[in-house]
């Protein structure tokens, strides 16, 4: 009997990593969040844009580092185009101090990010867009006033080696949306670090 | 007696080589038409929770090496970081055969091990008589793998 209610919590604990969270097509919610800056931040401030590149990222995950300079990349190229990066660290700051505030500060500084950087300290962004590793991003489009995901996953195919990259998923995706075409992957996996919930 | 000292002292002084292994045939050494029960954990040196979880492995190795279940620790760290995986393994005399996988692009392969895998590590998956029989995406603490071993290696709650 014993067993049986162990094994009934696994499952119950199982089912739970099953994805949630936002599928393409959706509108996603906007948020408001803290920036290392000091200001927060939400998706409607920016009145110009016509979409973002939301990162879900961090300081300590090796995949992450991998990819700040790509990243710093991406919202050079598409901040003027009208989707600008926003960069969300989502994880629990107590078990991992160095994804804390103040390194947050001291990482976007060091590495001059050009876009916000934001704290999701309580994890309730997280917990409905549904990232599940670090780095993840959401493309969003504006229709109106909602912010409809347009695609899901992985910056491009290769995260050890960004000159041996063949496909450039965010990038191919912003420039469908750019010239009003259809995304031809508008979800692709990638290894990365699992998101640290709060215990 | 002098042999079962022998016996002893090796058991402290294997170390397991790690070797890159494609996917291909990491593939063809799990899926198998036997009854051994293949426990393969994708795992990297800089993952917390992987490293954390690890010792479950171990144990689950040594506990029932002779009952036929085989751990596996598949590494997906870097190629060029076959060193520190090397000092890693060495370092805390892991066991259980560990190695570092060659893939190419994951949004191709994680759907290869399993179409639910997000590509979060740690991730489990287990195989027997050919088949995937369990996948999980996230740690498993001791309780868990115990449970979990149980029920598909020999089929009991």
């Amino acid at each position: 009997m014993k067993k049986i209610i162990i094994l009934s919590v696994v499952f119950i604990a199982l089912i739970s990593f099953k994805h949630q969270g936002y599928h393409v097509g959706e509108i996603a919610d906007d948020f408001k969040l803290k920036n290392v800056d000091g200001n927060m931040v939400s998706m409607a401030d920016f009145k110009e844009a016509k979409g973002f590149v939301v990162i879900f990222t961090c300081n300590h995950c090796p995949f992450s580092k991998k990819y700040e300079d790509r990243i710093i990349a991406l919202d050079k190229k598409y901040k003027n185009k009208g989707f600008p990066v926003i960069a969300v660290n989502p994880n629990d700051a107590v078990t991992y101090p160095d994804d804390n505030f103040e390194n947050m500060q001291k990482r976007a500084k060091e590495k001059k990010f050009s876009f916000p950087y934001l704290h999701d300290e309580t994890q309730s962004v997280a917990r409905t867009w549904g990232p599940t590793r670090t780095p993840e991003v959401f493309v969003v489009q504006k229709e109106g006033n909602d912010f409809i995901l347009k695609y899901t996953g992985a910056i491009d195919d290769n995260s050890d080696d960004a000159k041996a990259v063949k496909e450039r998923y965010v990038e191919n995706a912003l420039d469908a949306l750019l010239a009003g075409k259809p995304i031809e992957n508008t979800f692709t996996k990638t290894v990365g670090c699992g998101i640290k919930w709060k215990k | 007696m002098a042999k079962i000292f022998v016996l002893i002292l090796s058991a402290f002084l294997i170390v397991q080589k790690v070797e890159i292994v494609p996917l291909a045939q990491l593939q063809n050494r799990v899926v198998q038409n036997n009854d051994t029960l293949y426990v393969v954990n994708f795992w990297a040196t800089w993952c917390k929770p992987c490293v954390e979880e690890i010792p479950y492995f171990e144990e689950v190795q040594r506990q029932f090496e002779r009952q036929k279940v085989k751990v596996m620790l598949v590494s997906l760290n870097s190629l060029k970081e076959l060193n520190s995986v090397q000092k890693f393994v060495t370092q805390k005399n892991i066991q259980s055969e560990t190695l570092i996988l060659q893939a190419g692009n994951p949004n191709i392969w994680l759907n290869q091990i399993d179409s639910t895998w997000s590509g979060a590590i740690p991730a489990t998956v287990f195989y027997k008589n050919g088949k995937k029989v369990f996948f999980t995406e996230g740690e498993l603490n001791d309780y868990q793998l115990d449970s979990l071993i149980s029920l598909h290696k020999f089929n009991r709650l």
